[in-house]
């Protein structure tokens, strides 16, 4: 972490500090991930801005230019490149991009949205610190969030692509499918240890071999 | 535990959303002109039916919206789901127990069509008697 290189500036410096939610499980992801089975992993500090506003307003109409498209419904996400937009509400959405795109390193988006916002009715708040996302893929992946996760995961239901708020163990989250057998996961800062350890822990059967 | 089917999100466990009460209590129109009688009326003093009711809901770990539910307080069926700040639905064809589902729907529907937001403390509707919050 920080007693490497010595950084030139306090910006730098405060960069070099920052700790992930989940930093502490680092190891304990590697070591309780299965190869080719399920893995878990936690992406570090992606850029998150809470947006709320009327997607059919003219001021939605600008932010959609931002963001490159606002979800009409439950599930669906929209957005252009690595910057996604998902549905939390008729009028609330998470926009998720890059570390990079945050204002902190010289990205644009957020002020981008700010902007086009303007004095219109809604808001668009940083909150890139308030989530953390873990990444949870492989075959397996469905069946350790079947273990506390009450949605229908069945891929003739929720196809990738969809992003869903729900509860996994017992956590409110957001699970976003990203892939077919890779979704992520946004548990708040406060309980990514805890939903860190439950994954895991739901992870752990599946690296003795299948009882038959 | 409850299936319940969000207006916006679609069927989800029961865990996902919180009580918001009776529906339909409207907000007093002249609260200061309230003996504290009916204020603690309005404010504490809710029916307690056998039967259907109609509740508010919040499904605070998805969308976060408010909505209306006509649930049966027996039987725990889900009758109806419609917005906020839409009447009450008529209640559908009579439970097996006749005789205290008519008394239930009695007591509810005096709740007006207020468009009861949420629970904030708008009301600019005409509902008359600050008295006829809970009655
Ligand atoms: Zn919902």
């Amino acid at each position: 972490m920080a007693e490497t290189a010595a950084p030139a500036t306090s910006y730098e410096k405060n960069l070099s500090l920052r700790v992930t939610p989940a930093a502490q499980l680092r190891a304990a992801f590697e070591t309780g991930s299965v190869q080719g089975v399920v893995e878990l992993s936690e992406v570090s500090f992606l850029t998150m801005v809470g947006l709320r506003v009327n997607r059919t307003s003219d001021t939605g109409q600008r932010v959609t230019a931002v963001t490159g498209g606002l979800p009409a419904a439950c599930g669906a996400v929209s957005g252009t490149g690595d910057t996604s937009v998902l549905w939390l509400g008729p009028e609330e959405f998470l926009v998720v991009a890059p570390t990079e795109a945050h204002e902190s390193l010289g990205g644009d988006l957020i002020q981008a949205l700010r902007e086009a916002l303007g004095d219109g009715e809604g808001q668009v708040v940083d909150l890139s610190a308030n989530r953390t996302t873990f990444e949870l893929t492989g075959p397996r992946s469905r069946a350790v969030l079947e273990k506390g996760c009450a949605l229908d995961l069945h891929p003739r239901v929720l196809k990738a692509g969809t992003a869903l708020s729900t509860e996994i163990g017992n956590i409110p989250v957001v699970l976003w499918k990203t892939g077919e057998e890779t979704f992520r996961i946004f548990p708040r800062a406060s309980f990514a240890d805890f939903l860190g350890r439950w994954l895991l822990d739901a992870m752990r059967e599946y690296a003795s071999p299948e009882v038959p | 535990m409850l299936l319940i089917s969000c207006p916006n999100c679609g069927s989800r466990d029961e865990t996902e959303f919180h009580y918001g009460g009776q529906a339909h209590v409207p907000y007093p129109e002249n609260p200061n002109e309230l003996t504290d009688r009916q204020w603690a009326e309005f404010l504490f003093y809710r029916d307690n039916t056998k039967g259907a009711f109609a509740e508010r809901w919040l499904h605070s770990t998805g969308c976060r919206q408010w909505f209306n539910m006509l649930r049966d307080t027996v039987t725990y069926d889900i009758q109806a789901v419609y917005p906020m700040g839409t009447p009450r639905p008529d209640a559908p064809a009579p439970a097996p127990e006749s005789g205290t589902a008519s008394t239930a729907a009695d007591s509810t529907t005096t709740g007006t069509a207020a468009p009861d937001i949420s629970g904030t403390s708008t009301s600019e509707t005409s509902t008359t008697a600050p008295e006829g919050a809970t009655k």
